[in-house]
């Protein structure tokens, strides 16, 4: 995690199901509810699997930031994982950077 | 029509076997040399069924899966996942995209997932009884794909 101008990154990896998510939320949410940044970034270059369970985990924490005005992205997506993503219509949300940066 | 091959497998439904269901179907898929994203598509439908066991149709006890993995000539790959839970009282209502009983960290996409992701899906359930789930893939494979091994 490293933090700079209020963005705070998250590297996330390994696999990202429902028996992940679960430890996954609490440890994430224990740091952002701590720092509050502006800017929550959750990078999934290392990701090796994710399932709809991921889904909800991105979304829970999409509310909670936008909770205080903040903003999420999410990036370096492996392309099964955006397939799944634009399958649940993460798509539609502000949470992918521009094109030309990192992303998708 | 018979398969020319099978494996029958049961397990408690603890969340750790989440993992350790798609090792098993993705092992299973490897002899019809897949690419990288059909045996992602199968294992991705088959972490969801298996969870939904998991969350849903034991969700406040452990119980068994069975997971019955065929494949029929011409690379078609059909898994069925099977319990003995709680069951589903509404089949059309729990396969609506977003639809979920499981609270508010679970997306309720389950079955939209499986759906996208295999070339067929069937549901059955009684409630009460349990549910089965079974999905088919048709793996057309490597070569046909043109990757090189």
């Amino acid at each position: 995690m490293d933090t700079a101008q209020n963005r705070l990154v998250i590297a996330l990896s390994g696999d990202i199901d429902h028996h992940k998510a679960s430890r996954l939320r609490q440890e994430i949410d224990a740091t952002v509810e701590a720092k509050r940044p502006e800017i929550l970034e959750l990078d999934f270059h290392n990701v090796t699997f994710m399932d709809s369970s991921g889904i909800g985990l991105i979304m829970g924490r999409y509310r909670l930031v936008t909770g205080w005005n903040g903003r999420l992205y999410v990036t370096h997506v492996p392309p099964q994982i955006q397939k799944l993503m634009q399958l649940a219509g993460l798509g539609t949300l502000p949470i992918f950077e521009a094109p030309g940066k990192e992303g998708m | 029509m018979k398969p020319i091959n099978e494996c029958r497998m049961r397990f408690p439904s603890l969340s750790a076997n989440e993992a350790y269901a798609r090792s098993v179907v993705s092992a299973f898929a490897v002899q019809c040399d897949p690419t990288v994203n059909e045996l992602n598509d199968l294992r991705t439908a088959v972490s969801e069924a298996v969870t939904n066991c998991i969350v849903h149709a034991y969700r406040d006890t452990i119980g068994e899966i069975q997971l019955h993995m065929r494949l029929f000539e011409g690379g078609r790959v059909v898994v069925r996942i099977r319990d003995r839970g709680c069951g589903i009282e509404d089949i059309a209502k729990a396969r609506e995209p977003l639809f979920t009983t499981g609270g508010e960290e679970r997306s309720g996409l389950g079955f939209s997932v499986m759906e996208s992701f295999t070339d067929k899906l069937r549901v059955t359930s009684r409630p009460g009884s349990g549910t089965t789930v079974t999905l088919e893939k048709h793996i057309h494979g490597r070569s046909e794909a043109g990757e090189t091994v």
